[in-house]
Order: C-alpha cells, then sequence, then structure tokens
C-alpha cells in the first residue's frame, strides 16, 4: 500500500517564479531520499496565464499531477490564484497566500471585476489561512524578485522540511549573484511562517 | 545516483547513452527540451531545423549515412514532417532513427489535441510510449535498438504530462557505438515505383515480426491484481490508474503499435471485466474490440482533453467526487496575454483600430485575437496566414484584400511563410502580409532559427536576409517599421494596403524578454490630466492598472517604459518621469 504522501500545489501567473520555486523544494525533498514527481507549466501559459506546478513526494509516488482534494499545501503567488485552486486543498490542509493582486484580462479590460475580498473569503473557509505580503518582505530583503524565496522560506517551515537541505537547494539552483538576497529572503519567510504557527 | 529529470531532458538523455550523434528538431511546445538539452552533451551535432519536414529529412539523411539519429516535434509537427516520414517507413534506416512525437492533451499551448499514436498506425511505424522519466530514457535507448533491428524509424509517442513532467531517474552510460557503413543501396533507398513495391512487401513482413516481439517484450508487462478488474493503458495514463484503482490487474502497454493480441486477448480472458483507459482516441480499444474481445473504453472515458486519477476513480465509481470549496466559480478566467513592452501589442493595437480583416497565425501574437485587442479572424496552423490571405482576396476580391493583413511571425515565416508568399506573386494577389520579427522564436522559450544569426548552441551562423529573401520572391513593397511607433506602423498599413500589389511590412523589434536590459527610463500618470477614459487599458498590459475610486490609470511595477500607452493617450497624460 501506499505509505504517506505529501502533496504541494504552487499556483500563480506565469511569470511570477512558481517554477524555480517548485524546483527549490523539489530538490530538497530528493536530498532527503523521498520518491518525487513535479509537473510543471511551460509554454503558452507562461505568458501571464494561471499556471499550476505540483510536488509530490513519498516512498512511492506514481501520478505527477494532484487529485481535487488531497493538497496538504495550496502556496498561492496571487490572490485568486488561491481561489481559482482552493478545491485541490483536503480538509485541515494549509493555504498560503500572497498577498498581491495582478489583474487578468478581463479585469483590465473592464469585462469582470476583481473580487477583492477573496482572501478573507478563504480564511473564513479554510482555519489554517497565512496571508504575507511576500514583495514588500523581498523588497527589504533587496530585491521584490525575491518574493517567491519568501514563499520557499514559508513553504518549507510549513511542511517541516530541515533548514539545511532547503538551502542546499537554494545554493545549487540560485545564481551566485543573487544568492545573498535569496538566503536573506529566505530565512525571513521561514520565521514569519514560525510566529504564523 | 538518481535525479529528477523532467522527460524531455531523459530522452535525450536516453539518446546520448544510445549513442545517437545527430539530432534535428524545430521548436514546439512541448517537445522543445528535447534536442536543445541533446545540444549540451560534447560531441555530437544538433540542430534548429527550419521546420518539421526538413528536421525529418536531415534525420533521414544521417540514418541513410549511418548515425544514430534522434528527431523531435509536437503533435502538429508530425503533420508537416509526414511526406517523409511515410516513405522513410518503406525505406528504413541504416543507424537508428527515433522520432518524438510530443502530443498535446488538453491542449495546454496548441491549436488541437489530435493523437499521434494514429500515425504510427497510418505510416506503420512502431509506438513506443513511456510512462515517466526513466522509461522516458530507457525506451529511448532501447527504440534506437529496434529500429535497427526491424529497418523502422520509431515513434516515441509522449504527452505533455510526461514531457514536462520531473520524475526520478538514474542515468546509465554511455554506449560506444560504431557508425553503420554506409553503401549505396537504390533498391532500398531510391523509392521509385519498382523499388517502392518492393519496399511494401518488406515494411508488412517487418510488422509482421515486429508482433510478435510486442507479444514478448518486457516493455508490455502485466501487474495481477485481483480479478475482478482488468485495465489496459499506457504512457501516463497508467500512473493515473495506479493511484486511482489500487489492486486491479493492469496491463501497461509499452508499445502501442503493433499491439500484442495474444498478450492482451489472454489477459482478458482472465479478468471478469475489462476497460481500456487511453486518453484522446481509442486507438488501443477500437483494435482490441476488432479481435471480438469484450471491453468498455470510450462508453465511460471522454475524447477529450487530459485524464486524472480522481477522473478515472469518479467514472469507475470507486470513489465519491471531491466535495470543493468551489470559490473557482467566483474568480474571473485569467488567459495568457501579451508581454509588458512586447511589441505585437503595438501591431494588434492598430490592427484593431484600423478594423482589418486579419489572417493570423502561430506564435505569441496569436494572443492579439483576445479582448480587447480582438484582432485576429482566422488562425489554423503554422504558416496558413499568406495562404488563407490570398484564399480570401481570389474569394472576395480586391476590394476586399485592401483591408486584408496576413500576420506571422519571424519564426514561423520562415518554417512555412516562404511558399505561400511566393504564390501571392505567381497568382497575382495583392495582399499586405505582416512579418513581426522580433528575432527569436518567442513563444516556445526563446529558441534561434536562421533569420537570427545564431545556432542551437548560441554560436554565429549565417543570418537569413528577410528583406532579401522577401525581393527575391518578387515582392517590390518591402518596407521596414518599428511596431511600437504607432504613426509610421498605421501609414505603412494604409499605404500598402491601398497598392493594388503585393507588400510585405516587417515590424521589426525584439522580443522583449530576450536579452532584458535594465530599463531606466519610467514613465507615471499626470493625475491632473488624467480623465480616467481608460483608453490605455484597451492595450491590455500589464504595466498600467486602473483605480476605480479615483477614476484613474496609474502606471505598475510591471512597466518598462516601452512608450506605447503615451502613444494611446488622446489626453497627453502618460509622461516619462524627467531626470
Amino acid at each position: 500500500m501506499l505509505g504517506q504522501t505529501t502533496n504541494i500545489m504552487i499556483v500563480g501567473v506565469g511569470g511570477q517564479g512558481t517554477l524555480l520555486t517548485s524546483r527549490i523544494i523539489a530538490q530538497a525533498v530528493v536530498a532527503m531520499g523521498y520518491d518525487v514527481k513535479v509537473s510543471e507549466v511551460h509554454g503558452m501559459a507562461q505568458r501571464g496565464g494561471s499556471v499550476v506546478t505540483q510536488v509530490r513526494y513519498g516512498d512511492k509516488i506514481y501520478s505527477p499531477i494532484i487529485s481535487k482534494g488531497t493538497a496538504d499545501v495550496l502556496l498561492a503567488f496571487e490572490k485568486i490564484e488561491a481561489a481559482r485552486w482552493l478545491d485541490y486543498l483536503k480538509p485541515g490542509g494549509m493555504v498560503i497566500i500572497n498577498n498581491e493582486r495582478v489583474n487578468p484580462l478581463p479585469v483590465m479590460s473592464g469585462k469582470a471585476k476583481y473580487p477583492d475580498d477573496i482572501h478573507n473569503k478563504i480564511a473564513g473557509l479554510v482555519p489554517r489561512t497565512v496571508i504575507v505580503d511576500a514583495t514588500s518582505i523581498a523588497e527589504g530583503c533587496g530585491n521584490i524578485k525575491a518574493a517567491n524565496v519568501v514563499l520557499v522560506g514559508m513553504l518549507s517551515q510549513a511542511i517541516n522540511l530541515p533548514e539545511d537541505q532547503v538551502v542546499d537547494a537554494i545554493r545549487e539552483i540560485v545564481p551566485p549573484k543573487a544568492l545573498e538576497v535569496n538566503l536573506a529572503a529566505f530565512n525571513e519567510g521561514r520565521q514569519l511562517m514560525t510566529s504564523a504557527g | 545516483m538518481k535525479k529528477l529529470m523532467i522527460g524531455n531532458a531523459a530522452i535525450a538523455r536516453g539518446a546520448y547513452e544510445a549513442g545517437a550523434t545527430v539530432a534535428a528538431a524545430y521548436p514546439g511546445t512541448p517537445s522543445t527540451e528535447i534536442v536543445s538539452t541533446f545540444a549540451q552533451y560534447e560531441g555530437v551535432y544538433a540542430e534548429w531545423s527550419p521546420n518539421e519536414k526538413v528536421a525529418m529529412e536531415v534525420g533521414a539523411g544521417a540514418s541513410i549515412g549511418g548515425a544514430r539519429t534522434l528527431v523531435a516535434m509536437k503533435h502538429v509537427g508530425v503533420n508537416v514532417a509526414a511526406d517523409p516520414l511515410f516513405t522513410f517507413a518503406y525505406t528504413g534506416v541504416n543507424g537508428g532513427l527515433v522520432f518524438i512525437s510530443a502530443d498535446d492533451p488538453g491542449m495546454h499551448s496548441s491549436q488541437n489535441e489530435q493523437d499521434n499514436r494514429g500515425y504510427g498506425r497510418f505510416a506503420k511505424v512502431p509506438v513506443l510510449e513511456p510512462a515517466d522519466s526513466q522509461e522516458a530514457l530507457d525506451f529511448t535507448r532501447l527504440g534506437f535498438e529496434i529500429s535497427e533491428e526491424f529497418d523502422a524509424p520509431v515513434m516515441l509517442r509522449i504527452t505533455t504530462r510526461l514531457a514536462h513532467s520531473q520524475t526520478m531517474v538514474a542515468e546509465g552510460e554511455k554506449k560506444e557505438v560504431q557508425m553503420k557503413a554506409y553503401r549505396k543501396n537504390g533498391p532500398k533507398f531510391v523509392m521509385l515505383p519498382g523499388h517502392a513495391r518492393m519496399r511494401h512487401a518488406e515494411v508488412e513482413k517487418k510488422f509482421h515480426k515486429l508482433r510478435e516481439y510486442a507479444e514478448t517484450s518486457p516493455l508490455n508487462r502485466i501487474e495481477w491484481g485481483h480479478k475482478e478488474l482488468g485495465i489496459i493503458t499506457s504512457g501516463v495514463v497508467y500512473q493515473y490508474v495506479k493511484e486511482a484503482l489500487p489492486g486491479a490487474s493492469i496491463l501497461k502497454l509499452g508499445i502501442t503499435n503493433p499491439l500484442p493480441q495474444r498478450l492482451i486477448t489472454d489477459f482478458a480472458s482472465q479478468v471478469e471485466r475489462l476497460v481500456v483507459i487511453e486518453e484522446l482516441e481509442p486507438v488501443i480499444e477500437e483494435q482490441v474490440k476488432s479481435w471480438g474481445i469484450k471491453a468498455e473504453g470510450k462508453e465511460i472515458f471522454t475524447l477529450q482533453g487530459e485524464y486524472s486519477p480522481e477522473m478515472i476513480a469518479e467514472k469507475l465509481s470507486w470513489t465519491q467526487p471531491a466535495v470543493g470549496f468551489g470559490l473557482d466559480k467566483e474568480v474571473p478566467p485569467r488567459p495568457p496575454l501579451l508581454c509588458p513592452g512586447c511589441p505585437h501589442r503595438g501591431v494588434f493595437h492598430t490592427l484593431h483600430k484600423m478594423r482589418l480583416v486579419v489572417m493570423g497565425d502561430i506564435g505569441c501574437y496569436t494572443l492579439g485575437a483576445l479582448s480587447p485587442l480582438e484582432a485576429m479572424d482566422a488562425c489554423i496552423c503554422m504558416g496558413a496566414s499568406i495562404g488563407s490571405a490570398l484564399g480570401m482576396e481570389k474569394a472576395r476580391g480586391e476590394e476586399f484584400a485592401s483591408r486584408t493583413v496576413a500576420v506571422i511571425g519571424d519564426s514561423t515565416f520562415v518554417h512555412s511563410g516562404i511558399t505561400p508568399l511566393i504564390d501571392i506573386v505567381y497568382n497575382q494577389g495583392t495582399s499586405t502580409v505582416l512579418i513581426l520579427d522580433n528575432d527569436t522564436t518567442a513563444m516556445t522559450g526563446h529558441q534561434d532559427h536562421p533569420a537570427t544569426g545564431m545556432n542551437i548552441r548560441s554560436e554565429p551562423s549565417p543570418k537569413l536576409d528577410l528583406v532579401a529573401l522577401v525581393k527575391a520572391v518578387g515582392i517590390k513593397n518591402v518596407r521596414v517599421v518599428d511596431p511600437l511607433q504607432l504613426d509610421q506602423l498605421q501609414t505603412a498599413l494604409k499605404e500598402e494596403l491601398n497598392r493594388r500589389e503585393p507588400s510585405v511590412i516587417i515590424a521589426k523589434r525584439a522580443c522583449v524578454l530576450l536579452n532584458k536590459v535594465v530599463q531606466t527610463e519610467r514613465y507615471y500618470v499626470d493625475k491632473e490630466l488624467c480623465k480616467g477614459c481608460r483608453l490605455c487599458l484597451r492595450t491590455c498590459c500589464a504595466g498600467v492598472s486602473f483605480l476605480d475610486e479615483e477614476k484613474l490609470a496609474v502606471m505598475n511595477h510591471n512597466c518598462v517604459a516601452c512608450g506605447l500607452c503615451p502613444q494611446v493617450c488622446t489626453f497627453d497624460a502618460i509622461k516619462k518621469v524627467e531626470g
């Protein structure tokens, strides 16, 4: 029978760096000896569309994609993307929402309204909701582009990944000149999650 | 030690380990990373070909020449390469040839979701379907052996979820393979009718042998569980079945053409209920049923889109559908859109404003069809814009042609836009063709092509001169404009559309994502001048937002100061930050 499997869904807007985040987490869990599968999105959706990458690890993983209602953590880089994919979260799962608004095309063209209070609505439905302003934290660390690594820090703490393993993965994947900022961003995220419980 | 690899990288590794020394491809999601990864290995030749037909021909030549050869393309690319493929299936190989068909169920990044396993049966070539990255590596390696043993090009058919999923891979040793000797052999390689008749007989003979091989190959295997339910499946769907139906008996097919009839018949006879689970077309199911075996398949499962573990579990009543939070209905959809600073935005803004009929093509710029730009009337396949613009003209006359443009990217033009342009000249059309030259194959992730002056390894190579090419086929009116200078573009369009002769306008500006320079210029919205008219928002650029309460436009951090929206604003409210 299947052993324990951890399912992580990382959602956002094409170009926000979801791919890098999933690769760092996956690299860290590989080093811990798990079987791992990661499903990525390349191609057209990367041009500002809704994107989802999925990381699954455990003793033995078959499907690279996560079934609805089974994600342990839903990490959303953008508010309404959290709502779009919320059905994948399992009962008792955690949702981490970056408090960032990126207008989709129908909102830009005035055909739809951006549901402003969506993150509060989610918090009302999901007891384990954490809302974070990763963009300004990253800015404080020296580069707003490190927002995704703030989220890596939070996610890795939420799923109890050992800090060293994730730091090693960051060192391996992030370009050396951006390393310092990214490690600072990672620590901020990690601490934030510790205090959020 | 095992490591994570996407399926595409594993295929490249498998080809390298098998001793392949030549690879050719035209970029296309989800296949692109196969040959770009292969190109990184030492001691091999790899190329971006102008299109898939050329890639397949380069592959055929390399194989006839004696090398093990890899050719890769997306599913619709096989349509382009079908002509050499079908006859290469007759000649057979010298050095083994494996070609990848990367299908896209669900159309993540494609214009259709054709099931290319059909090509396997149609062209009579063996088809292998791996289910994860390890199998992608192993099957590719083995594919070269099969190709040489059965004297046939081998299709490795993958889907998006295999191409772009990372799973664990143990790499093997690179095999030292001697190049096959080259000997002139007309009856095998010169497909005159007399030779081809003999080769067709050979094809049937080797296919018979392949059937026997499929019966005992370890690529087809049974995983026995309980006997109430037996599943026949292949590819990544196998993984979904394992997840969704624990305990069921599974016949996992790694070779889906030809099918192992005895193995399947035997499996079917031992299970109470037999279900074939395959995405898209009932390729396996129809053959199984044609042998008189009782099976279910498309009565239960859809012909459309991707499958998933939960969908399989639900359809076979194993579980209740998960009851979710249902918030997804409250959020607006998020289709992809052109990047801030994209040169295509200027073109589609202008085409929309001029209310032209636009025959479109395949690339990022197909997004110009979406609201609010909505400046595209048709988009069919690579290169179709130019031929279909001529067809429109021949159907509706020159007057109509003076309101019609064909719009095609630089890479797509080189791929298959040149021959229809010759048609326009030859058959005296008057069409205006816009070539959107952004100096790259953008949508697939910025691959070089003949007009960029770089090869697959980013080394300098002779640069195709588009202006000279267009002139050489007989277009007299050629001009180059900057697509972000809207006046210039509109003037050029007006003049060329009014001309009763064919014209080409090259809208030249590099993709904004290429060689990113740090933008020092900044724009802002002057609150005194902004009337809240939202005209700037109609460019659908993520760099400008609207404050609903203040009724004001505002630039945000996505703005790359391309200077387009200041040209669109009728109140001159968008200004450059001085100093």
